[in-house]
């Protein structure tokens, strides 16, 4: 009976092949728990450190260290009530959270937590006789997903300041909604400079080819794309300096004031969530992910541990570090006012990221054809210069014209 | 399992695509709209075109029905319409009639060319690829190499299109007395 209607597939004709199903559903399980315990831990570590910085203790009652306080948070959360607005719209009210809890999930599946790169590998390690990678999925499309899946979290965040049926909310999702899109462009332009020197879309490629600091992404495109990337990225996940989405000050409590209990838990759960998804996909694009740091030929090795979780040991370090920095941004930046926000989205992030990726095409072209790679770079930067030029004549006589017109902006 | 995929994707586009005429609040046909083009993005996979998909969600679903919703909120058009009425009279009838039509040629043209459909798609060839790349390459070798000129050209209308609407969307004083 169970065999007769596998048959539908031609893939399942000659019964299921029990062994890899395993390996992806515990592949599944582990990557949820991963990323819940590492959100648990995120909040408890955002919050100490900040704690240290501001010379408090910060949580120290729930466990040791006060290590269970984030559980005990979401404990407290649950127990309260559950307010529904009587002017929200109800479906679109309880279906927000999930749009964006399940995107921050998503991310997770494509990058590589671990396996040995080394000696050519790619990654792969052998489970019960099966080769597979340390990571949930490894699509055609790669990197892409992240992106679609980036862009997708906005409708959480947009549908759930609407439906709350009150002001403050809309305003805190508009700013969101205009925030995330405009900061997206440079996101994925920056991240074309690095599929330009990778050629190739997966993650699991993406890291095999930064096997030392000198090919890391971030040293072989230039340091440029990175930094546009961090900015981006930090404007994509609304953390400070860029939390106009929830400036207390002016919002009340930003896109999520009308919601209580779970559900504001989970918004909660998936901002953190989406920071150390985020941090991780900056590893694996511009530091070599689960790669060990190697100068040359001299790589750093971790005895004792086998190579495929020396991997995995190297992400978190490295993750660690990227953590630490959006906790250390969040204590010491202040926030960003809208304009300046906006202006330095559209006319420096896009422009940079844009002529970055120009500069670095036209090398990659130049060393193909055979030319010399200094006049190449001058030419290309003359062009550059000679439009950044026009483009900022542009901005100046707009101005002009607006302040002609009375404007004051 | 393509046939299973195929009906419920389908399922999921026809679904959202009533949704998008028959919701009443425009926020709500907004979001049977994103179901929609997940629905394509879905039957886009199954035909292993994975980049299609993934722009497809990127720039439709991602930023385009993003800006749709933007603009629903801040021009706060964002309640409920009656139904039952009808601005411009005969118009419900009128349009059923339109919309049969035109479907009934659709379709008609779809059956009397299948051979012909069946004969055209062989532009790029998934099964072949040697790497999980290779559709990207294909893709890209037939945009940026072999069509190269229609491709900016187009690319140049479409920024005509934006440079236009800026213009005409702009009521400013100095075009009025011809500054």
């Amino acid at each position: 009976m169970i065999s007769s209607i596998l048959a539908i597939d031609p893939m399942l004709d000659k019964g299921l092949l029990w062994t890899p199903l395993i390996i992806v559903l515990v592949k599944v399980v582990l990557v949820f728990v991963v990323g819940l315990v590492a959100t648990m831990l995120m909040v408890w570590f955002e919050r100490k450190v900040i704690a240290g910085m501001q010379n408090r203790v910060g949580p120290n009652k729930a466990g040791p260290w006060g290590l269970l306080q984030t559980l005990a948070d979401g404990i407290k959360l649950f127990f309260k009530e559950d307010l529904l607005p009587e002017r929200s719209d109800k479906f679109v009210f309880k279906l927000a959270p999930y749009m964006v809890l399940v995107p921050a999930f998503l991310t997770f599946a494509i990058i590589p937590l671990g396996g040995d790169f080394r000696d050519g590998k790619g990654g792969l390690v052998t489970l019960f006789g099966h080769q597979t990678r340390l990571q949930l999925a490894d699509p055609p499309i790669g990197v892409l997903f992240a992106l679609a899946i980036s862009s997708i979290a906005i409708y959480g965040i947009m549908l759930a300041g609407w439906s709350s049926g009150s002001k403050y909310p809309l305003l805190g999702s508009v700013r969101a909604s205009a925030q995330m899109v405009s900061y997206e462009a440079s996101l994925g332009l920056s991240l074309g400079a690095v599929l330009l020197v990778s050629g190739t879309l997966s993650t699991a490629g993406i890291v095999d080819a930064q096997s030392s600091i000198g090919r890391w992404n971030l040293v072989a495109t230039g340091f440029v794309p990175f930094f546009i990337f961090l900015v981006s990225a930090t404007a994509e996940l609304n953390r400070p300096p860029f939390d106009l989405v929830e400036a207390e000050q002016e919002l009340v409590g930003g896109f999520n004031t009308e919601y209580s209990s779970i559900r504001f838990a989970l918004f909660y759960l998936a901002e953190f969530m989406n920071t150390i998804t985020m941090s991780a996909l900056i590893v694996t694009l511009f530091f070599g992910g689960p790669q060990p740091i190697s100068v040359g030929s001299v790589t750093l090795d971790i005895p004792l541990i086998p190579n495929a979780i020396e991997g995995t040991v190297w992400l978190i370090l490295k993750v660690l570090v990227f953590l630490y920095m959006y906790v250390w941004f969040r204590a010491t930046l202040p926030r960003f006012r809208y304009d300046q926000l906006m202006d330095l989205g559209w006319k420096i992030m896009i422009p940079a990221s844009l002529g970055w990726f120009m500069l670095l095409a036209a090398q990659r072209v130049g060393r193909e054809a055979g030319w010399d790679q200094i006049v190449v770079t001058l030419v290309t930067a003359l062009v550059l210069i000679a439009g950044y030029a026009l483009l900022q004549l542009a901005v100046h006589v707009s101005r002009a014209n607006r302040e002609k017109n009375g404007a004051s902006f | 399992m393509e046939l299973v995929v195929f009906v419920l994707a389908a399922a999921m586009v026809m679904s959202g695509a009533l949704g998008v005429v028959i919701r009443p609040n425009p926020v709500h046909a907004a979001m049977s709209l994103i179901l929609t083009l997940f629905g394509i993005a879905v039957l886009f996979v199954v035909h292993n075109a994975h980049f299609l998909a993934a722009v497809q969600v990127i720039v439709y679903a991602g930023a385009i029905v993003v800006l749709f919703l933007f603009v629903i909120m801040l021009l706060g058009v964002d309640r409920a319409e009656d139904m039952s009425i009808e601005p411009i009279t005969g118009q419900r009838s009128l349009a059923v009639i339109v919309g049969g039509g035109v479907s009934a040629i659709v379709i008609a043209a779809v059956i009397s060319s299948r051979t012909a459909i069946g004969a055209l798609g062989k532009g790029v060839d998934a099964t072949t690829g040697e790497s999980p790349d290779a559709n990207i390459r294909q893709l890209a070798r037939a945009i940026f190499k072999d069509n190269v000129f229609a491709f900016e050209l187009t690319s140049v209308l479409l920024l005509v299109a934006v440079i236009g609407t800026v213009l005409m969307a702009r009521k400013s004083k100095t075009v009025g007395t011809g500054e």
